[in-house]
């Protein structure tokens, strides 16, 4: 099917654009198109008015490290993420999790600031940002504020972004020598959205482990932390058992999946425990042992 | 405010200029007003790869990019993937390995195997696959057209 008619702005500054989301009611930001497209054709989304995010360019387009961040402007393609130098340096869970978004034609369009303003809960992006505890940018027209990963994903499809608000960035700490990154998820077929998924980011120092993020994906309304599941890893030293343990806990304690159409929620609990057991089993090669993997 | 708006775009080398509705996406761009048939529309919302395209030379689905999107940019279809007449080297091992039937998901197979080997000249089976993976195919079951891939990455 095709879109539904609508006015279309393509302004060509980021001040040119919030000032069209400030004036016009149910105007609709497009980035890559790779979510929006689809509800459009589908006429599932029939906002009056597109504004084409395409032309604004300069910072929102750059990769750069700044301080003990990489800074990543939100019209980064996602295709880019998984093969950009800087980024599979300093935060390799994004490019991992960049790899699993749907297909080639899907990444070569799709943009970093776009799925995050989704906000899909199955969406792999917005769970490594969780997972590695990053910022998000936001513009509005009184300026630029910070929302952590944590607090920007407030429901399905729901973002912390106010009317005249647009993500322009995403701030990642860079990875230090201790770092390590898992990333794992489930899918009928390769490219399908996951029944679940995992992004892992853990510090190894002096044999235990600290700082353990596991976020999942497709797994509740939003990217979830594993809050149990971390707590019970926090300052032990890995080995096996405990990793299936965390899995454990992550499936039993960390979500409540509904069941839907695709997967009855005590599969996708299970497929919880699997891509957690997985990614952590990633980020801790070598320590694995015993437990379903 | 407008709800027609005025693309400039290279397609398979030549340069076109129209204005059109906004909400035109590039696959019906293509089809019905330049008469570019061969990239097919199958589901219209970017799950079958039928409508596979190069976008400056990325692979893009045009069923997701609104004509207005590609302004300024160049656009490769099937159709401008022969040379002087003679056909692509991955559109002649198609045919040699019998990797198409009803030809339906074949325009779009074709494109997204050209930017796969433009970036991976070797890739492996498994490669090939994964890079194909959003391309759906109901005929052939998939292994001819990944052997064609193959042998077109290693010309005999």
């Amino acid at each position: 099917m095709k879109p539904a008619p609508f006015v279309y702005r393509r302004p060509a500054s980021v001040r040119e654009a919030l000032d069209l989301l400030a004036t016009t009611p149910d105007a609709k930001l497009l980035a890559g198109g790779q979510s929006l497209l689809p509800l459009l054709n589908l006429r599932l989304a029939t906002p009056p008015v597109i504004v084409d995010m395409g032309r604004l360019g300069g910072a929102l387009d750059e990769i750069r490290a700044d301080g003990g961040e990489l800074v990543i402007g939100a019209a980064v393609r996602t295709a880019r993420l998984e093969r950009d130098p800087l980024v599979r340096e300093h935060a390799p869970l994004l490019a991992v999790a960049a790899s699993h978004v749907g297909h080639p034609a899907i990444r070569n369009r799709g943009t970093l600031g776009g799925t995050v303003a989704h906000a899909d809960p199955a969406a792999e992006l917005p769970a490594a940002l969780r997972a590695l505890d990053a910022g998000i940018v936001v513009a509005g027209l009184g300026g630029e504020r910070r929302v952590a990963a944590d607090e920007f994903f407030l429901g399905p499809l729901t973002p912390a972004l106010g009317a005249a608000e647009m993500v322009t960035a995403v701030r990642v700490p860079v990875a230090r020598p201790e770092d390590r990154f898992g990333f794992a998820e489930l899918a009928r077929r390769a490219g399908d959205y996951a029944y679940a998924g995992a992004a892992v980011r853990l510090a190894l120092a002096g044999g235990v482990l600290r700082g353990v993020r596991i976020a999942l994906l497709a797994a509740g309304p939003t990217p979830l932390l594993a809050r149990v599941a971390m707590a019970a890893l926090e300052g032990q030293a890995p080995a096996g058992g405990r990793l299936a343990e965390a899995a454990m806990l992550a499936a039993e304690r960390d979500c409540d999946p509904a069941g839907d159409l695709h997967a009855s929620s005590q599969y996708r609990r299970e497929a919880v425990g699997l891509v957690t057991r997985r990614a952590l089993d990633e980020a801790l090669p070598g320590y694995a042992a015993g437990g379903p993997s | 405010m407008s709800d027609r708006v005025a693309v400039r775009l290279s397609v398979n080398g030549v340069p076109r200029e129209a204005e059109v509705p906004a909400r035109l996406l590039l696959s019906d761009f293509l089809r019905d007003h330049l008469g570019l048939t061969g990239t097919h529309v199958g589901c219209e919302h970017g799950v079958c790869g039928a409508c596979t395209v190069l976008v400056d030379g990325a692979s893009a689905r045009a069923c997701l990019v609104l004509a207005a999107q590609a302004d300024g940019t160049e656009v490769t279809t099937i159709e401008g993937l022969a040379r002087d007449g003679a056909p692509h080297p991955v559109q002649r091992a198609f045919e040699r390995h019998f990797a198409l039937q009803c030809g339906f998901c074949t325009p779009g197979m074709i494109m997204a195997a050209v930017e796969l080997l433009a970036r991976d000249p070797d890739p492996s089976d498994d490669a090939i696959r994964t890079a194909l993976g959003g391309n759906v195919c109901r005929c052939t079951g998939y292994l001819p057209i990944v052997a064609a891939i193959r042998a077109a990455a290693k010309p005999a």
